[in-house]
């Protein structure tokens, strides 16, 4: 019997020795990922059968996708590289979706169904123009039309089915810009509008077989044009002129041309500049005239005249053909909470065909832009549904008065990152209740344990894989102990703030950030604003949003600040100056609330928030309150120093004057600053001591005042392999910003950026290009104090002659020493960050984005500049990798496993309460969330723990003991009785 | 701490041969070498930080290249108390010497440090109790100063006084261009700053030039090295560890094992009527002690 106790006890400890590595029916338990496309540019309908379902779309971030219309999942989506933006998208066959992009010189052909490329062709461009993407309505397939291309100052005809250049016509001599393509249908003429040097317009015919011009008129246009054009029929073109106040109708039918001068003037009373909008109506336009939109008819002759007039709010749509030659657009208005969507014709914009009422949420903020699609209703009528964009990005597909679905495609921009803790669960809130009942939990268990001993049928392992899923609470709303549910709060570029949680991605709350002064500041930036402990629990947290009014530097800041329990926004407040820097500074006052310093274009510094106390907080340590601002451009770092209050009298308490301390030039004809960085102000450092294998100890140099600078040769700041080894070297430097200090220099003869870095603790790695050996290198630089190394010796400790607790002031000189080393990294790299854990004692991982947009975790072990070819055995056994001159890729070691994170931009870490663990938030075009354990979790049970299989075996211990007991009770009585 | 009383021995003889002049310029004569490697030379070998002052081995290396591309090239030091506007403290003299693949190089730097006057000792002594900045500038390029930038620093000045004044620059070039000065104390500035006036209203100038230190280039291995090292380094079976070290985890769990067995059977032997079962035995024995 004891036997067996001891055996199932040695089972049960086995089971508790979990495998660490990520399993595949692992994937989703604490990851997640989520696919955007971004601000839709255009939208294409498929009007043919199978492709009915489908909308196609190019977007902000450079992605065609192609998206289904019944729910708005993607099914399928390239995006393309990040200055590969799409100029056009149409598509051609019936099959085939073609995209323009790179200004014009990338033609690409997608399948419809399935987005395989089927063709890609490269377009000479020889000058910078706007490109001019022409797909022929092919009616019948035999026929084969070329789609013409105008970019790059030629234009191409290509042939649709392969992507063969058929002719090209060279424009680039005259400085000709085309402007309008026509293929009238059963001809083989083509005609091209265009004009030269703004001022004459110029109609070529040219064959379309053989791209020979056959005719060419010419007319000059004294008034010169705006360049802003519309067309409105086949044959018709509207110009502004130069002035903008003068519409020109342009018609250049069988090859002559004709000038047809409206004034605006005459058509609306006291009107201003003028400007043509986007959407396309044929025989009309729309043009925005004092804040409104007023809707012109083009007659037969040229004739213009005003037909309506709507607020310059309303979004509009292109037209659209329905039904008996009619042509309709449709328009959305705001007007209250609701969004009011009409289809008009455009003949008669009396007779409306749909008006639609749909309630909106207002942190959407307004419609940027409408594209309508027409089907057949059940009924046989036109039906007409719509896809809008909002101001916030989001994406909405509106069809029978409702919202069918919607995309936050803002979250695709993100562009800045902040976490935040949940509210702490109130006692109302039981455990159970929401962990299911007690026997469901023993169920559970009990499954877990079936898996765990091999003895689950196929139909329990689905339900623990189920199981797992919806892990207990995961995506419950208050903290955890662990601290494994956080939010994390995103600014997307369109000024809305996101808040996600971590545990399964879904948006806990978003906000559209407003402001008194202008309708839709920028947003810029995020600080945490107020985390309340300790003193201060009744207080709700609060993030920082600084923003500005206009994308000019020096356009008016924004201040706002946005509850994290509840997402509203607090206050907001137009603050008066420019923002050029924002500075957290180490002192929060009685509210926890974080003193901030906020730099304007006028070299002046204010202090928020605009309390007395911050105010008498920030005099105490007035003294010694030093920043640095960096000019990339002129190659100047220079450090500041508090000086006074503002003299000035339109100035409050609040805003003070620096003066220069120190400076740092680099020359300009040799150097120039492409990367700075510093280390996370709140990261914590465990230990600063490290004790290397021969019982020696090195202090680390752990500054929060560090900034690590890379400058290259003004040469090589551009792509990769454009200058010779000789001429480009990268030089970085470790300065300190309190003195200015250069404490560390280092010269990469034959490198280049870009050079992506990360800080941390003691040291930096950056990664760049090494010229003469055709490589990408890392190099680590780690700092060590030489200060304090006297210290090493034991009596100096016991008698307290260490100087560990004097004060560091930056005025001693430095003794410090670096080490480096360097290593080849064969990928390359779009970011790099680092774990960071509560208490700074797990080893950190290096979170390196890969050009495969793909996130690697590297051990910090591997970029140590202590490896060396031969470690010895104490040093092994210290964990020292014996030298390679690569770093390994490991492919287990992709914290991604099988996804991508598409158009990747930045990786946010933040640590959990538990300490082996951490948050990594990784944000580009996608989304991906994971917790990461860089040492393994050593400090907690992990989630397939099976609880069960321990209480099954204390119980059937307690029983055991029970019965022997009674057993041997028995057995004593009887002896006693012989 | 003999390294250290063995360096003021050092710097005080030093003191003692220039004493005669009335502002001594305690010049450091340092040659770049021909690879411009000098001021790199201290931090990629341990040896020299180890000692207090390593940038003082270099001043009496003896140089014999030939001069004759050389020009002298003279920049002045500015000096500001406060806020006050920035006014000529002293002068840097080097010769510039050009390399036949283009580059210049600054060499045989020496400094000559005007002394405060009455006017400027005043200033200095308001610095002091207000614990304020002197600000030193010079100009970025030695070519054509003043050039269009000045490379500024600045040190609280109770960070100065000792016996007299002591400053301590780091000239950090480029070339002929100046990418910034540090400029301090000689030894450190403990925080608490005291209020202090110096003994000796004169300056104890260390001059440093410093430029970039050259990267050293990526080792590369050749395979076969590589994977004969590892090769071997994995099937070298781990010598030291003992039998026990080993197998302790197989072993501990058998012992209790065996331990529980010979109990059973001693529990067997002693109830010879042993009708029960052996758990039962055990614990019995178990309860009895």
């Amino acid at each position: 019997m004891a036997i067996r106790f001891y055996l199932i006890l040695v089972v049960f400890l086995l089971s508790a020795i979990v495998s660490f590595s990520l399993y595949e029916d692992q994937v989703g338990l604490m990851d997640w990922h989520q696919r955007y496309i971004g601000k839709v540019k255009h939208a294409v309908f498929h009007t043919q059968k199978t492709g009915r379902k489908r909308v196609i779309v190019s977007t902000e971030e450079n992605v065609v996708a192609s998206l289904d219309l019944r729910h708005g999942e993607i099914f399928w989506r390239h995006v393309l590289g990040t200055n590969d933006a799409i100029d056009g998208v149409d598509i051609a066959l019936g099959k085939y979706v073609i995209t323009l992009s790179s200004e014009g010189s990338l033609l690409r052909a997608w399948n419809l169904p399935d987005g395989q490329m089927v063709w890609e062709t490269s377009l000479h461009s020889a000058q910078h123009s706007k490109s001019l993407l022409s797909v022929p309505i092919n009616l019948k397939v035999d026929k084969d039309y070329p789609i013409l291309v105008f970019g790059g100052g030629y234009l191409h005809a290509v042939s649709p089915i392969d992507g063969e250049v058929l002719w090209k016509k060279d424009f680039t001599a005259e400085g000709f810009e085309v402007q309008r393509v026509l293929q009238p249908l059963e001809s083989s003429i083509i005609y091209v509008l265009g004009f030269l040097h703004s001022s004459e317009a110029v109609v070529y015919q040219i064959d379309s077989k053989s791209g020979d011009v056959v005719a060419e008129k010419s007319m000059a246009f004294p008034g010169g044009f705006s360049g802003e054009i519309s067309s409105v029929s086949n044959d018709k073109v509207v110009v502004l002129d130069s002035t903008r106040s003068i519409l020109v109708a342009i018609s250049f039918v069988d090859g002559g041309i004709s000038f047809q001068k409206t004034h605006i003037s005459d058509l609306v009373e006291d009107s201003g500049k003028a400007e043509i909008l986007s959407p396309l109506l044929s025989n009309m336009l729309a043009v925005k005239v004092n804040k409104r939109t007023i809707f012109v008819r083009v007659g037969g002759e040229g004739k213009l005249e005003l037909v309506d007039s709507l607020s310059d709010e309303t979004a509009m749509s292109d037209s659209l053909p329905v039904a008996d030659d009619q042509v309709a657009f449709a328009s959305v208005h705001h007007e209250g909470s609701k969004i009011h969507l009409m289809v008009k014709l455009v003949d008669d914009l009396d007779t409306v065909l749909l008006r639609e009422s749909i309630q909106m949420d207002q942190h959407r903020g307004r419609v940027h832009k409408v594209f309508i699609n027409n089907y057949i209703k059940t009924d046989r009528s036109n039906g007409f549904r719509a896809l809008i964009v909002m101001e916030d990005h989001s994406l909405l597909l509106l069809q029978q008065g409702a919202i069918v679905w919607s995309r936050e495609e803002g979250l695709a921009s993100v562009t800045d990152v902040t976490t935040a803790e949940l509210p702490v669960e109130k006692d109302g809130v039981s455990v159970a209740q929401v962990e299911h009942t007690l026997v469901d939990w023993l169920k559970g268990h009990v499954l877990k344990l079936k898996g765990s001993l091999l003895l689950a049928s196929p139909e329990d392992v689905v339900a623990i894989q189920e199981m797992r899923m919806k892990s207990s609470g995961r995506s419950k709303l208050t903290r955890d102990h662990n601290g494994f549910r956080k939010l994390f709060i995103a600014l997307t570029r369109a000024g809305k703030l996101f808040a996600l949680h971590t545990g399964d991605g879904s948006i806990v709350w978003s906000v559209l950030l407003n402001s008194p002064a202008c309708a839709r500041p920028s947003g810029i930036s995020l600080y945490q604003w107020q985390v309340p402990h300790h003193h201060a629990m009744d207080e709700n947290p609060s993030v920082l949003v600084v923003g500005r009014c206009g994308s000019d530097s020096s356009a008016p800041g924004v201040l706002s600040f946005v509850d994290v329990y509840t997402g509203k926004e607090i206050s907001s407040s137009d603050i008066g100056h420019s923002v050029v820097q924002v500075m957290p500074l180490p002192f929060t006052d009685s509210t926890e609330q974080r003193l901030h310093l906020i730099a304007d274009t006028n070299g002046h510094v204010h202090l928020y928030p605009k309390t007395s106390e911050a105010l008498s907080i920030f005099q105490r340590e007035f003294q010694n309150v030093y920043w640095y601002n960096v000019e990339a451009d002129n190659g100047i770092i220079r450090g500041q120093g508090m000086k006074s209050t503002c003299s000035d009298e339109t100035a409050d308490e609040y805003c003070f004057t620096t003066r220069e301390l120190w400076t740092v030039v680099f020359p300009s004809e040799s150097e120039k600053i492409i990367s700075t960085l510093t280390r996370k102000p709140n990261e914590v450092v465990h230990t600063q001591a490290k004790v290397s294998t021969d019982q020696d100890v090195l202090y680390k140099y752990v500054s929060r005042n560090l900034l690590f600078v890379a400058t290259v040769s003004p040469k090589g700041a551009g792509e990769i392999g454009s200058v010779t080894p000789e001429e480009s070297a990268l030089v970085v430097y470790l300065i300190d910003t309190i003195t200015g200090r250069i404490l560390h220099r280092l010269s990469h003869q034959g490198c280049q950026g870009p050079v992506h870095a990360v800080f941390s603790e003691n040291w930096v790695v950056y990664h760049y290009f090494n010229l003469r050996a055709h490589k990408y290198e890392v190099t680590v630089v780690e700092i060590y104090d030489q200060s304090r190394a006297e210290n090493k010796n034991v009596w100096k400790l016991v008698l307290g002659k260490h100087n560990l607790t004097a004060p560091i002031s930056s005025y001693s000189r430095p003794e410090m020493f670096t080490k480096s080393q360097s290593y080849f990294f064969p990928q390359s790299v779009k970011t790099i960050a680092v774990t960071s854990t509560a208490k700074g004692i797990t080893s950190k991982q290096l979170l390196i984005g890969t050009i495969g947009d793909q996130i690697l975790a590297l051990d910090k072990r591997f970029v140590d500049p202590r490896r060396t070819l031969n470690p010895s055995q104490a040093e092994k056994e210290e964990g020292i990798i014996p030298l390679t001159d690569s770093l390994p890729i490991i492919p287990q070691s992709y914290i991604t496993h099988a996804l991508k994170v598409e158009g990747l931009r930045g990786i946010v870490t933040a640590p959990a309460k538990l300490e082996s663990t951490t948050h990594v938030f990784a944000y580009g075009v996608d989304l991906f969330y994971t917790r990461l354990a860089p040492s393994k979790t050593y400090d907690s049970l992990t989630d397939d723990f099976s609880y069960a299989l321990l209480l099954i075996t204390i119980v059937a211990l307690v029983a055991a003991i029970y019965i022997t007991w009674v057993l041997s009770e028995k057995k004593e009585l009887s002896e006693k009785w012989r | 701490m003999a390294k250290l009383t063995l360096f003021i021995f050092f710097l005080s003889s030093l003191l003692i041969i220039s004493s005669s002049l009335a502002f001594q310029s305690d010049e450091l004569l340092v040659d770049d070498d021909e690879f411009g490697l000098e001021g790199a030379k201290p931090q990629s070998t341990p040896l020299h930080t180890s000692s207090p002052q390593p940038q003082q081995t270099p001043t009496f290396r003896k140089r014999y290249s030939d001069l004759d591309l050389d020009s002298k090239v003279q920049f002045t030091l500015e000096h500001a108390f406060g806020d006050s506007g920035f006014s000529p403290a002293g002068t840097f003299s080097a010769r510039l010497k050009s390399w036949s693949h283009g580059g210049k190089t600054l060499t045989k730097l020496r400094f000559s440090r005007n002394g405060f006057s009455d006017e400027e000792k005043d200033s200095f002594k308001n610095l002091l109790k207000g614990d304020d900045f002197y600000r030193i500038r010079l100009p970025s390029s030695v070519i054509s100063p003043p050039g269009k930038e000045f490379v500024v620093a600045s040190v609280r000045a109770r960070c100065l006084p000792r016996d007299g004044l002591d400053e301590h620059f780091v000239i950090h070039m480029e070339g002929a261009n100046i990418l910034a000065v540090s400029y301090g104390s000689l030894g450190a500035c403990q925080y608490p700053r005291q209020f202090k006036l110096p003994a000796k209203w004169s300056f104890n100038s260390h001059t440093i030039l410093k430029s970039s230190e050259q990267a050293p280039r990526t080792p590369i291995f050749t395979e076969e090295i590589l994977g004969g090292e590892n090769a071997e380094g994995e099937v070298e079976p781990p010598p030291e560890r003992s039998f026990w070290a080993k197998y302790w985890m197989y072993l501990i769990p058998l012992g209790l094992v065996v331990m529980n067995a010979v109990t059973q059977a001693a529990n067997v032997a002693e109830g010879p009527t042993g009708g029960q079962a052996g758990g039962s035995q055990v614990q019995q024995s178990a309860r009895r002690r």
